[in-house]
């Protein structure tokens, strides 16, 4: 089945797909048309959807749900996933599958609607307090926003962290093809560790809780390697780099922009390629590092240049000192977006 | 030693993480150990231990997982009230007790708690009043009494400064979906008994799934209280009382669930989207160019279904199509405008730079986008638009009367209509007159009555802007 729909639906089509059982959700622009399609689908499925009060308490339901063992999710822009931080922290302390959708807007502060890429910070190395990090996915289509909410389902369950899938006004907004799953997953059983009210969960105890420092490290500990497994989950897609001499990196929306000015480059003879992180953490290092070894990299992103220091920072990390050094960046903040024509003339620069 | 059974608590409390450990941490003459008794003794009386999920606070109440034998979830300071609502919808079977004091309730989660009882969610709340905060060193909490001292009004709660206490249970009292509101008091036998009495309560309306309880305690704190326990016990009963006088506010039993509004159900996701519309899957086909539009005109216009028209067709011929409005703020009132990309291929940037067609229906967004269009390209601008600046060179300009026709016809709201006849005319798009036309049809699908009426409407525009 292929539906023409927004990439906020495509979404709340995922969700359901994917056996989210309950949304906890405060309308905010330009990820309102989440909560709308789960207020009228999650019922008619005899789900569960909560219009909470503020972002604070959606993602404090989300724990009191996913402590109780359902697989439950919140979508948010800018102001609301700030909010959301303590809660996020509290579910990754408590090792709680959940699933948080950040439509990015232009920021700080109440900024404006319209896309921007400036969550990636909070929302890629754990925005909260305390050393965690969540598994965060970047989908640049409709379609991805569909299968990477199923995805963030699975993976949030696999290694029991939140989730968040980090999109942009933009794409929320995109109307583009989806064609849903042939079939639903089924809800993962969670009775091992969660408080379900039955006979059997008695005995279990959801926090994030340890009074005894050496208790609090030990957990931590297991925390870091349980991330440290994580980067098996680590994903990428690389186009046109093989040959490539200049190799773009962006994620979202703008690996997009990037795909587009590759190919311009490419009919004027420039050998382009775009590497584009599916996973932005895990960061996919490895395929970066292939992708990216000998060659120039640009940035494309919309915002201050905080996704270029994680390139360079996983290249350095990659023993590829010098083209983490050289790496230059592309981008626009406030609601504006990079146009191809832009970031054609910087790749022309950066070449010359 | 003795060892003393207590009904509803573990033997030994393993949670804490001491061996063997057998004493509570809470103070002598603390009211939370006497109400964490009779919290235990009730929801084990009441065979009620496997289907609790206890929602434990921040505070001094943050351990009661070490005591009461049942499932427990541990929430953030002030937010046992969300946690409590997430766990009660998830599991409508379980009962569910949220344990809170008065930092935790009545302040940083105030919100919290109050809107959950105004949802009348479906879990108990034991909230603790001692009248400040004991875990973090007996501070000021909203409960202070005027005049008391804490370390943070070390001359006394100033009411000029401080305002005054809050009293829980009569704001609560203000909503209409809680089924129970009461404050009780642990400070003497009498009170404890009656205080034994309302715990039951709470746990028997959750058990019978009847919905929002508030229970208040009133419970003395020497500790902070600096005092020894009987002269906290007096302070509860003479001074505490005074200000939050016990009883029932509430107690509505024969509480009538409001009826549930029928909705209309699906059995699986494939049936839930089965109805409306739905295309052919994507195909890939090199030969296809990518084709870049864009349509502006004023809100009202139609501009945004006229591009989800050109969209919808070039879905019908299996494209890769994305479609993107302006939003937010702009679209309310002033201009409109949106994007339609349709390719054969994989689409790269969704935006619109340099349109191969725009569309346009006002001054405005002509001047603003005319300079844009691609060499190559083609402007469709309505006549009203006067022609202050020029395409670049290389672009055709169009002008269309869609607004006066659409009067003509006797359809003003159709100009995009027109509009549509225009791209059909003038061969704009790369697609077939079919689905165009298909499009069109199936955009008045929710007022059918139109579907022929547009029909008509457009071959008149075509056959019209043939003439001319």
């Amino acid at each position: 089945m292929t539906k023409f729909v927004k990439g906020n639906e495509a979404v709340v089509m995922g969700a359901l797909y994917a056996g989210c059982e309950l949304y906890f959700g405060y309308p905010i622009t330009p990820a309102s048309e989440i909560a709308h399609g789960a207020a009228k689908w999650f019922p008619m499925l005899g789900r569960t959807f909560v219009q909470a009060e503020c972002e604070t308490a959606s993602i404090n339901m989300m724990f009191g749900a996913a402590g109780a063992g359902k697989q439950c999710m919140t979508a948010t822009s800018g102001p609301g996933f700030s909010l959301m931080q303590e809660g996020l922290s509290y579910l990754a302390g408590a090792e709680l599958p959940a699933v948080v959708v950040d439509v990015m807007r232009a920021g700080p502060g109440l900024g404006n609607v319209y896309p921007e890429q400036g969550d990636y910070t909070p929302a890629v190395k754990g925005g909260g307090h305390g050393n965690y990090q969540t598994f965060t996915l970047a989908p640049a289509s409709a379609q991805e926003m569909c299968d990477f909410t199923i995805k963030a389902f699975r993976m949030a369950a696999r290694w029991r962290t939140p989730a968040v899938v980090l999109v942009d006004g933009l794409q929320g907004q995109m109307m583009e093809s989806v064609t849903l799953p042939e079939t639903e997953l089924d809800a993962p059983d969670f009775s091992a560790w969660a408080a379900q009210g039955e006979a059997k969960t008695r005995e279990n105890l959801v926090k994030s809780i340890y009074l005894d420092a050496a208790q609090q490290e030990e957990f931590n500990i297991h925390l870091q390697e349980k991330y440290a497994r994580m980067a098996a989950d680590a994903e990428a897609e690389a186009f046109m780099c093989d040959d490539a001499d200049l190799v773009l990196c962006g994620y979202g929306i703008s690996s997009r922009i990037a795909r587009t000015v590759a190919q311009e480059l490419r009919k004027e003879g420039v050998k382009a390629g775009v590497f584009r992180p599916i996973t932005l953490n895990p960061f996919p290092r490895a395929q970066l590092a292939a992708a990216a070894k000998g060659r120039k990299v640009m940035a494309i992103e919309l915002d201050a240049g905080q996704f270029a220091d994680d390139i360079r920072l996983n290249l350095a990390k990659s023993g590829l000192g010098a083209e983490a050094a050289a790496v230059r960046m592309v981008h626009r903040m406030g609601g504006e977006v990079v146009t191809v024509d832009d970031a054609i003339a910087a790749a022309k620069e950066m070449l010359a | 030693m003795k060892t003393i059974e207590q009904k509803g608590m573990y033997r030994e409390f393993p949670r804490c993480g001491k061996p063997h450990a057998r004493t509570t941490h809470y103070c002598p003459g603390c009211g939370h150990g006497i109400v964490n008794k009779l919290v235990a003794e009730a929801c084990a009386e009441l065979g009620l231990q496997d289907r609790t999920i206890f929602v434990d606070p921040v505070g001094c109440g943050v351990f009661t997982y070490y005591y009461w034998d049942a499932a427990h979830i541990s929430a953030a300071h002030g937010r046992a009230a969300a946690a409590a609502t997430g766990a009660a919808r998830a599991r409508p079977g379980a009962v569910t007790i949220a344990y809170q004091g008065d930092g935790d309730l009545g302040a940083i989660g105030f919100n919290n708690a109050f809107q959950a009882a105004s949802r009348g969610e479906k879990f108990g709340c034991i909230f603790i009043n001692n009248s400040l905060y004991g875990m973090t060193g007996g501070q000021m909490a909203p409960t202070t009494l005027d005049g008391e001292k804490t370390t943070t009004t070390p001359f006394g709660r100033d009411p000029a400064t401080t305002g005054f206490p809050l009293h829980v249970c009569e704001v609560f009292n203000a909503l209409k979906a809680p089924v129970y509101i009461a404050r009780v008091s642990v400070a003497d036998t009498k009170r404890i008994m009656q205080a034994r009495q309302a715990i039951r309560r709470v746990f028997e309306l959750q058990r019978d799934g009847k919905g929002y309880a508030m229970l208040e305690i009133l419970a003395p704190c020497p500790t902070n209280f600096r005092m020894n326990a009987q002269d906290a016990a007096k302070f509860c009963i003479e001074e505490m009382e005074k200000e939050f006088p016990l009883g029932v506010f509430r107690d509505d039993s024969s509480h009538v669930e409001s009826a549930v509004r029928e909705i209309p159900r699906a059995a699986s996701c494939a049936e839930l989207f089965a109805g409306g519309e739905s295309a052919p899957p994507v195909a890939d086909d090199p030969n296809v160019p990518e084709r870049r539009f864009k349509f502006a005109g004023y809100g009202g216009q139609g501009i945004l279904s006229l591009g989800l028209c050109v969209a919808e067709a070039a879905r019908l011929e299996r494209r890769h199509t994305l479609w993107f409005p302006s939003y937010g703020p702009e679209q309310r009132g002033g201009s409109a405008s949106c994007s339609v990309v349709v390719g054969g291929l994989r689409i790269g940037a969704p935006t619109v730079e340099h349109p191969d067609v725009l569309v346009c229906m006002n001054q405005p967004s002509y001047e603003r986008f005319v300079g844009d269009v691609r060499k190559g390209g083609l402007v469709i601008v309505d006549e009203t638009v006067p022609i202050a600046v020029q395409p670049p060179e290389g672009v055709r300009l169009k002008r269309v009367p869609a607004i006066a026709m659409a009067e003509e016809f006797g359809v003003p709201k159709a100009a995009n209509t027109m509009m549509l006849a225009a791209l059909k005319t003038f061969k704009a798009t790369g697609l077939g007159d079919d689905s165009l036309e298909t499009a069109l049809c199936a955009s008045f699908k929710k007022k059918p009555q139109l579907i022929e009426k547009n029909r008509e409407l457009l071959h008149r525009a075509e056959r019209r802007l043939a003439e001319d």
